[in-house]
């Protein structure tokens, strides 16, 4: 959650840098990168659980070995994108031909800090409100902060649905399905 | 022979229960009805109404779970078709002749032709399983672990090199799923392993928290603000729907081909749905004798990608259910669903559960029936369902992942880990990962994990048991045999971007 909301945050001032890294160029380097920081992260952690031998595995010793496979494709999805990169820059300049164009036929989208941040928090808000002060405020809630997300939700349109959604979680789910959350809890009052 | 038949006989008796009826039923129309909604297949369906089906017995949980499969599979075709919009990834190709025939104004009879390629796709699909699953099963049971080492490996190496897109990013989701799959108590040492100090993943990481994060939040993530407002649709009527005499005809050979198709791909382990269907679309437009009218609505490009689709679905379930290993995400997902109602699927299913086996497959034929007769008088409502707005979809989705995955254990913390998992699974997406193999490795991961210890421990470290057991042997030579053609064909691939600036 802390993960969607930085980004959110932060993400306005190097906006800029964020989409270039995440265009067809760049996002291989990316990708290939954090694959291996979560490769080597995983290996790492493992070797404080019993890695063993081959004869007398330990509980480490499968993680360790998938933290560097996957180390290990990190590293070739990065090579293979600077060699692809590489390639490009080569034929553009013996062809003069604009290989822009090859890489990014794809539809662009600018990053959705709105509909990001509003269904991170959504989410977020249903655990803590139907933890501390039940089901109703919860749902209430979440539907009506995820609708935020939506640039063309009027705050009339999301009322009407928050209270249907709200409605049917009551029936459906406490008095239906017979969930075992109060629909208000006492630290509510 | 006969034996199955008597088998499948008791297995109809228990299909037609009142009860077991009822809720395959129920689980054929909210398949349907969640597959219809734009921007959710069966994945989204399944892990949504997963938790469900947690208060049911375990027959007609299955059951349920197998009605909402193909409901919403075949429900995803019904937005392919008018809308142009594949919501599961396989209807990428329906698209293709699909939309074309509802702009000629003939996107009833399309609909009409989905609904009769499928049912009769998964109709031999059923045969097949009835008389393929007793023989695997015999089979299986002289496996050890070795050569369930080695087939789990084909299903993940084939899972992530036949399917469409980058290999290596699809080996790398497989890890990634992997790595998920050993988080909680070792199950031979009881080393808390990737806790973190969270009690509550001793048990490992919530399979339905996970689906839901994956393929629920990351894909509101993905559509949030892009998925716009869908205009009026073309209205079909029933009477539309029933193909002429001519466009049966055509149809015909296609749809013979396509489960053909989907038959063989569905009995290799791993190789998903999508690239059956591409390889029946591409297999049209080459014997056909107009391969270049296709794309503008041919009745050929309809129906065999969507018989493969559909008798690929039935006979994945050949080694999800008498070996255990899952051939796609769609198949680990149902595999973590039965584990969790305390059911090991593997060669003693079948013994130690006929009911739920035989029950299963008889509840296919059924289930296929119910979606016949359900989508004849509810084709209107549906299409009505695919203008329902994206901002009111989303949120109310959202909703209703957060209580599932609340009540799966009645845990708080199971919500918390939809956002982790979602956020990942949007990430990921964004850099153009596929995510789907996650899931497939998190539910093989264990099990490979314990079959290669397994292994190990017999052969006293010696890695050599791989390849001294003829049949494991065999299987890792066709892994090997996969890999190189992947390597042969990523080189040519380059050569050829290599030689392509030249030629132009």
């Amino acid at each position: 959650m802390t993960d969607g909301n930085s980004k959110a945050g932060g993400g306005n001032a190097r906006r800029g840098l964020l989409e270039r890294l995440m265009s067809p160029r760049y996002r291989d380097h990316l990708g290939g990168l954090l694959l291996i920081v979560i490769g080597l992260g995983a290996a790492f952690q493992a070797q404080g659980y019993e890695v063993g031998t081959l004869r007398q595995m330990g509980p480490g010793f499968f993680p360790t070995a998938l933290g560097i496979i996957l180390a290990l494709t990190g590293v070739v999805l990065f090579g293979t994108a600077i060699a692809a990169n590489a390639r490009l820059a080569k034929a553009s300049k013996a062809a003069a031909h604009d290989t822009q164009q090859d890489l990014e036929d794809e539809p662009r989208y600018s990053p959705e800090w709105r509909g990001w941040f509003c269904i991170c928090v959504s989410v977020a808000a249903f655990a803590l409100l139907a933890e501390y002060s039940g089901l109703l405020p919860a749902t209430f809630a979440c539907v009506f902060i995820a609708g935020l997300g939506d640039r063309e939700n009027s705050l009339r349109d999301l009322l009407v649905l928050s209270v249907g959604i709200s409605i049917a979680a009551v029936v459906v789910f406490w008095w239906g399905l017979g969930v075992v959350l109060p629909l208000f809890s006492r630290s509510f009052m | 022979m006969w034996q199955s038949l008597l088998d499948l006989g008791y297995g109809f008796g228990l299909a037609l229960q009142p009860q077991n009826l009822m809720w395959c039923f129920i689980g054929v129309l909210l398949g349907n009805l969640i597959g219809v909604l734009p921007g959710t297949g069966p994945l989204t369906a399944i892990s949504m109404l997963l938790p469900l089906t947690f208060s049911l017995q375990p027959v007609p949980a299955v059951l349920m779970l197998a009605g909402i499969y193909y409901g919403s599979q075949y429900g995803g075709a019904i937005g392919a078709i008018l809308l142009n919009l594949p919501s599961h990834p396989p209807h990428a190709v329906t698209c293709l002749d699909g939309y074309p025939m509802t702009r000629k104004g003939k996107g009833g009879t399309a609909l009409g032709l989905t609904m009769l390629s499928s049912f009769f796709a998964a109709s031999v699909g059923i045969i097949v399983m009835v008389f393929g699953s007793p023989l695997l099963v015999q089979v299986a049971f002289s496996f050890g672990p070795a050569e369930l080492f080695s087939i789990m490996l084909l299903g993940l190496v084939a899972g992530s090199t036949m399917s469409r897109g980058s290999p290596i990013k699809a080996v790398a989701m497989t890890v990634i799923g992997m790595l998920l799959g050993t988080v909680g108590t070792d199950v031979n040492t009881g080393t808390q392993r990737f806790t973190f100090g969270f009690l509550q993943l001793a048990d490992g990481v919530e399979l339905v928290a996970l689906a839901m994060g994956v393929f629920g939040i990351a894909d509101f993530l993905m559509n949030v603000n892009r998925l716009g407002h869908i205009g009026s649709l073309a209205k079909v009527r029933v009477r539309d729907m029933w193909p002429s005499k001519a466009e049966l005809k055509q149809a015909l050979m296609p749809m013979l081909r396509g489960t053909a198709v989907g038959t063989l791909f569905g009995a290799m382990p791993g190789t998903g749905p999508t690239i059956t269907t591409f390889i029946a679309y591409a297999l049209e437009q080459k014997i056909s004798r107009t391969p270049e009218k296709f794309g503008t609505g041919m009745v050929a490009g309809v129906a065999a990608p969507e018989a493969a689709a559909h008798s690929k679905t039935q006979v994945d379930f050949i080694p999800t259910m008498s070996l255990g290993i899952p051939g796609d995400a769609v198949m680990a997902l149902l595999l973590g669903a039965l584990m969790i109602h305390g059911i090991q699927p593997g060669p003693r299913l079948i013994i130690d559960h006929p009911d739920l086996f035989w029950g299963l497959i008889a509840s296919f034929w059924i289930g296929n029936i119910l979606l016949m007769l359900l989508n004849v008088p509810l084709i209107g409502i549906w299409v009505k369902l695919l203008q329902v707005p994206y901002r009111f979809l989303f949120p109310s989705a959202i909703f209703f992942i957060a209580i599932g995955a609340y009540s799966v254990n009645n845990d708080f913390f199971a919500i918390w880990e939809v956002l982790v998992f979602g956020v990942l699974g949007a990430v990921f997406t964004a850099l153009k990962f596929p995510v789907a193999p996650i899931l497939l490795g998190y539910v093989l991961g264990p099990m490979v994990e314990e079959n290669f210890r397994r292994a190990l421990l017999l052969s006293r470290g010696d890695m050599a048991i791989f390849v001294q057991q003829p049949i494991s042997a065999a299987i890792l030579g066709f892994v090997i045999l996969l890999l190189a053609a992947q390597v042969f064909f990523a080189v040519r691939a380059k050569s050829g971007l290599r030689r392509l600036p030249l030629a132009a």
